[in-house]
């Protein structure tokens, strides 16, 4: 029997061994203050890390070399290095840093400061904070545009999106959307920006050229009421054809054609799904599900979830090594 | 002198460019009366600023949207003294702020409200959580941020159901306030299913509330008082007035909680409350006002806030624009309570989850899971739209 167990386990250290796709997932546990790191050919955690305060935003340095992680108690963003997976260094953000988003080159990191209603630019070479840009209050999602010139910012109690130019540092437009602004997505033809709203129940299709909103994705599912519907995280395919977007304490990611704007599937996932990150080769969607502390695998193509892996407590944020 | 000169100029455009106009003003008038009432606990005694440092708060928060559109807003506050005349200082008020919080009693809400209806102004009240406002007496000029005290009974009696305490105490104080507050835990009980098992009323002979050996004195009475009750799951306090409900708490024969406006509490707002992003909200309030945040403010920050939701989605700040923004179908306002709010268009009450608190901690959040409704679950607390009495007027 205890061999029988022990081949087991080795043929699984096989497996995991095995370079197919493996891909490394790094988790924000908000209230448990850790990453977890997950293998996406085992499903399984490998490692838990210990950060700072209350993690929230997390994301890759472009070369791969470190995860950064917003530690917003302890008003800074943490640095894990990918090989050791360590802290290692931290960087000088404001206050209550929750969002953040790099430019292409990865040089330039701006972070939403929840408190002090600002974004923060950061030189990532030198660890060295340039500036701070005004903008409204709660400031949340961040995203950049794929030619690097515009900075979308949204603020959750002021309703807005702000289109800041990322070389002047200068607000140039500001569209309102509706209530709560949680997060900001690209098309990767940089043609659109969707931003979902957690209080209004939408996301918002913004045109950047004329900065006005030209539609909307409402989302209903029956059974379930309206104040359910809580949109936050988007994770678009490359194609920009697909768009998954969490619905928070409806439990659910909606598959959204992008063309149509409209609803194709609800997923069910995990409790209070918040965000989520492709594996690379696109095969994988993983989401983060608060009040269950876990994270759901969906497989893309399928548009079937087809694994639940248990993480620290309210996992917050994802990011998967390029 | 040139270069100042091209500076002044250089400096010209660029506010032009940012804005096309004259930021509109926007006056908000906050209304309410002098002085702090006394409460058993020094910890729950209100600052002087209780209820306008919400509104405060949200004048700083629509004022940081209003830079982006051209809006500004101002905040002028006025408390009536003892023997003032609260019509005369609400008109004056009214002068240059079509809009007004008030934190006034009923009665003295509703002289400012006849008063001011020709003119309108727009009412928001904060403070008052009389049924009959919303009832008999409501009025089309006044929109109601506080909750009612059925609200506030539903929200505790669900709680109370869903955790199986259904055999309640009743101990109910001797003002009009505290009788109006039972008898809406009267009505939650029948409403959900609960038993009040014996009612006993608490006389408030009168005397201090701070003495320098107070605690044998109450250690000794409060379990005499409650002694000899049928058997009961949790002691139900109605008393507004601070009379007793604090000393109830560990004190009652048999050991049993307390709840009501003692121990278990229903309220709008807490200090403790973190979900939510509210932990944001809280810190600033307590930068702007170096002290926690009460449900009052709560109340006048919603107030503001709503103003502030219907300035920058109509992008106007005439109040007429505003008021039919605000009651029309497409309204709602985020505050932090995990979900929108909106407004009962029958009698213009503000829709609100409504916590439950110990004084440290939020236990719970009403509306429970289970109690369902056709339209919100919202409106499974307080008078429902077929009960309601309320012709707006």
């Amino acid at each position: 029997m205890l061999r029988m167990w022990r081949v087991g386990l080795l043929s699984g250290l096989a497996l995991a061994a095995a370079p197919a796709h493996a891909f490394i997932a790094y988790v924000s546990n908000e209230k448990s203050n850790t990453v977890s790191v997950i293998d996406t050919d085992s499903w399984t955690v490998t490692k838990t890390i210990k950060v700072g305060q209350r993690p929230r935003g997390i994301d890759f340095t472009r070369d791969g070399k470190f995860v950064m992680v917003a530690v917003g108690d302890d008003d800074t963003i943490q640095m894990i290095d990918a090989k050791t997976q360590g802290v290692v260094d931290s960087l000088p953000s404001g206050p209550d840093p929750e969002l953040f988003a790099q430019d292409a080159a990865g040089k330039i990191l701006y972070v939403a400061n929840e408190n002090d209603n600002t974004v923060t630019v950061i030189d990532l070479e030198k660890r060295a904070r340039l500036g701070d840009i005004q903008v409204g209050v709660e400031p949340e999602g961040m995203t950049i545009s794929p030619d690097g010139k515009t900075l979308i910012n949204t603020s959750e109690t002021t309703n807005m999106a702000h289109f800041i130019d990322t070389s002047s540092r200068q607000i140039v437009a500001n569209v309102l959307v509706d209530a709560r602004p949680r997060f900001a997505e690209f098309k990767h033809d940089a043609s659109e920006v969707w931003v979902s709203s957690e209080i209004g129940g939408t996301v918002s299709i913004i045109d950047p050229g004329k900065h006005e909103v030209i539609g909307k994705v409402n989302f209903e599912i029956p059974g379930l009421r309206k104040e359910a519907i809580q949109p936050v995280g988007i994770g678009m395919t490359k194609d920009d054809k697909t768009a998954f977007v969490a619905l928070g304490p409806a439990n659910r990611i909606a598959v959204v054609d992008v063309a149509s704007r409209k609803v194709t599937k609800y997923l069910l996932v995990g409790q209070r799904v918040w965000h989520m990150a492709f594996t690379p080769d696109e095969k994988y969607l993983l989401t983060t599900n608060g009040v269950s502390n876990d994270v759901s695998v969906i497989d893309v193509a399928a548009q079937k979830v087809i694994k639940t892996i248990q993480v620290g407590e309210l996992p917050w944020g994802i990011a998967i090594a390029p | 002198m040139i270069r100042w000169l091209a500076g002044l100029i250089g400096f010209g455009l660029a506010a032009t460019s940012a804005l096309a106009a004259e930021p509109a003003l926007i006056g908000v008038g906050y209304l309410g009366v002098a002085g702090t009432r006394s409460t058993l606990s020094l910890v729950e005694q209100p600052a002087e600023n209780d209820g306008v440092a919400g509104a405060r708060l949200a004048i700083e928060d629509n004022n940081t949207t209003g830079r982006f559109l051209g809006q500004r807003f101002v905040l002028e506050e006025r408390r009536i003294r003892e023997g003032e005349d609260v019509v005369q200082a609400a008109t004056a008020l009214a002068e240059k702020n079509s809009f007004i919080i008030t934190d006034l009693p009923a009665d003295a809400l509703l002289k400012v409200s006849d008063a001011l209806r020709d003119r309108g102004a727009l009412l928001f009240n904060a403070g008052a959580i009389d049924e009959r406002l919303r009832e008999a007496d409501c009025r089309a000029n006044v929109i109601h941020t506080a909750p009612t005290r059925a609200m506030l009974a539903d929200a505790l009696g669900q709680y109370l159901v869903w955790k199986k305490w259904s055999r309640w105490l009743l101990v109910v104080g001797s003002h009009d306030e505290d009788r109006l507050f039972a008898d809406a835990l009267r009505r939650t009980a029948t409403r959900f299913g609960a038993k009040i098992v014996q009612e006993k009323t608490f006389e408030d002979k009168g005397g201090a509330r701070r003495t320098d050996s107070g605690v044998t004195l109450i250690q000794r009475q409060m379990p005499v008082f409650t002694q000899g009750a049928p058997a009961y799951d949790v002691l139900v306090a109605a008393d507004e007035s601070e009379v007793f409900g604090a000393y109830l708490p560990y004190r009652t024969w048999d050991p049993r909680p307390v709840a009501g406006s003692a121990g278990l509490v229903p309220r709008s707002w807490d200090a403790a409350q973190d979900q939510w992003g509210a932990i944001q909200m809280q810190n600033r309030f307590m930068k702007l006002n170096s002290r926690r945040m009460t449900a009052l403010d709560m109340q006048a920050w919603t107030a503001a806030r709503m103003i502030g939701e219907a300035t920058s989605r109509t992008n106007s700040g005439d109040v007429k624009k505003v008021t039919d923004f605000i009651k029309g179908p497409d309204f709602s306002v985020a505050a932090f309570k995990g979900t929108r709010l909106t407004l009962r268009d029958w009698n213009l009450q503000l829709r609100q989850p409504i916590l439950l608190v110990d004084g440290r901690m939020v236990v719970s959040v009403s509306p429970q899971e289970g109690f369902l409704h056709q339209v919100s679950e919202l409106d499974t607390l307080g008078y429902d739209r077929p009960e309601s009495k309320c012709k707006l007027k």
